[in-house]
């Protein structure tokens, strides 16, 4: 690995993302509009006294939801578009290693998803109102590192595809498993045992677990942050592992 | 260096590509020997991509051996000395042309000198702050060509780098790849226009995967006995098909 290389290429990636002003608002902006229609959604529901508000309770299991699948597609189309152009054949034929190549997109998209969590973090909090107990530094780090890990899923998943066309499918096949039964909609210990073990392999339950963690008033959530990191690191070596140098 | 002279700089033995079941090359075996221009000619299809990518190492290869500079072609020590450009043009098309070298030069290690110069010798310097997609075809083509000149590699590999310019434009850039070849490149150049092969040294014409010949032009011109490359070409591939029939019947 050349650190130099490395950030050359993160920086170009964020030269590319800065470009596209379109892309840059739509990064930004839309997890921020689907947390306030969720917010709006639940406004007539009648809360029974004692609990917590629904928006309060799904919000910020949302909230790790949203980055990772923009991450993920966003990065899967772009690393697809690199190949298709031709230039990942020019890539691979330069002293860049592949390390490099996949460790530039994940700084310059973690950078972004820093910005983004901030974002959502700020506005939920000052706009939606949103009442959390726990962390709220913590959920940033949760937050983040789920965008990261949608970057570097979506490195590994573009290896795979072939075609743009099957990079998009992959935004399903990769996410919307870990939306059903990773704890979003139902806590992940009520389901059938089989899927209760399928869900302890999916990364987007331990963010669910540790920011229901954390709505609870228990910060410790480093076990959960432990594992996000696993899964990062092993997506990365994954993506690397799957670039090609020689194709057909 | 006259010892490394001595042996060629790119050393092709019995290549063999296939791609799915079709053999895309056929048991080429060539010595392309240092500081020589040397054209790449064929119809579209008849393996030239697939050979240069042999070269570069970015193709999977079914049997035989390609050295480069006396290394294996596409170890990492010879990633720094081959540049090859692609055919249709790879770089990034929503940055400048400034932007665009300015990642290749940082990869290929070289500054903001070389990257004025490069700029000169592809007479791009006045419309480099546009973005890529902005170009023309040829320009883009031309942005391409650049990001492979950085650091004057060793040996470069370009894939039909004269297309769809203009021939003012088209003799510039053969002016300039006359001139890295004096200051010690090697060059393989294709291309499919057959005028251009009077700018090479030697010539390699290829069809369905195979070498028809591999000489200079007036060699060939009188082996074939035939007044220009078009002609040649027919002449070979005419032989060729003739003692395939008889080889059946």
């Amino acid at each position: 690995m050349t650190p130099s290389l490395m950030a050359a290429t993160a920086r170009r990636v964020l030269q590319q993302i800065r470009r596209d002003r379109r892309t840059v608002a739509l990064l930004m902006v839309m997890p921020l509009v689907i947390l306030s229609l969720l917010k709006f959604m639940f406004t007539d529901i009648p809360v029974p006294p004692g609990a917590d508000p629904t928006f309060d309770s799904f919000g910020p299991r949302l909230m790790a939801l949203l980055p990772m699948l923009l991450m993920f597609v966003v990065t899967s189309v772009t690393t697809l578009r690199e190949r298709i152009s031709g230039t990942l054949e020019r890539l691979m034929a330069s002293p860049l290693r592949k390390a490099d190549l996949v460790l530039g997109y994940a700084l310059a998209f973690g950078l972004i998803a820093i910005v983004q969590a901030g974002l959502i973090l700020a506005f939920s909090l000052s706009v939606l109102n949103l009442n959390f107990a726990g962390n709220m530094w913590l959920l940033g780090v949760i937050i983040v590192l789920d965008a990261i890990l949608g970057t570097v899923l979506g490195l590994a998943a573009s290896s795979l595809a072939r075609t743009e066309f099957q990079a998009v499918q992959m935004m399903p096949a990769v996410i919307l498993p870990q939306v059903l039964i990773a704890g979003l909609f139902l806590p992940r210990d009520a389901m059938p045992a089989v899927l209760e073990w399928v869900s302890a392999l999916l990364p987007l339950s331990y963010a669910i677990d540790g920011i229901n963690s954390l709505a609870a008033g228990d910060n410790n959530v480093w076990s959960e942050v432990g594992v996000l990191i696993a899964f990062i690191v092993g997506a990365l070596v994954l993506a690397v592992v799957t670039l090609r140098r020689r194709t057909a | 260096m006259a010892a490394k002279r001595q042996e060629p700089a790119i050393a092709i033995r019995d290549l063999r590509v296939i791609r799915g079941s079709r053999k895309v090359i056929q048991d080429i075996s060539i010595n392309i020997s240092h500081g020589s221009l040397v054209g790449l000619l064929g119809p579209s299809g008849s393996g030239k991509t697939t050979l240069m990518r042999a070269i570069v190492g970015a193709q999977i290869i079914a049997g035989g051996s390609v050295t480069v500079l006396g290394k294996t072609a596409g170890s990492p020590e010879l990633r720094s000395d081959v540049g090859y450009v692609t055919q249709s043009p790879s770089v990034y098309a929503d940055l400048t042309a400034h932007e665009n070298l300015q990642y290749f030069a940082q990869l290929a290690g070289v500054g903001n000198a070389e990257i004025k110069s490069v700029l000169k010798t592809v007479d791009l310097h006045d419309i480099a702050d546009r973005p890529v997609m902005n170009l023309s075809g040829g320009q883009r083509s031309r942005v391409s060509l650049a990001a492979a000149l950085l650091g004057t590699p060793e040996v470069l590999i370009l894939d039909e780098p004269t297309v769809g310019l203009d021939p003012v434009l088209r003799k510039d850039l053969w002016d300039v790849f006359r001139s890295l070849v004096k200051g010690g490149a090697t060059l393989l150049v294709s291309s499919h226009v057959m005028d251009e092969a009077q700018r090479c040294d030697r010539l390699i014409m290829m069809r369905e995967g195979e070498i028809l010949a591999h000489s200079t032009l007036p060699a060939l011109l009188k082996k074939t006995k035939t007044k220009d490359v078009e002609g040649a070409f027919l002449a070979l591939a005419t032989t060729v098909d003739t003692s395939r029939s008889e080889e059946k019947r």
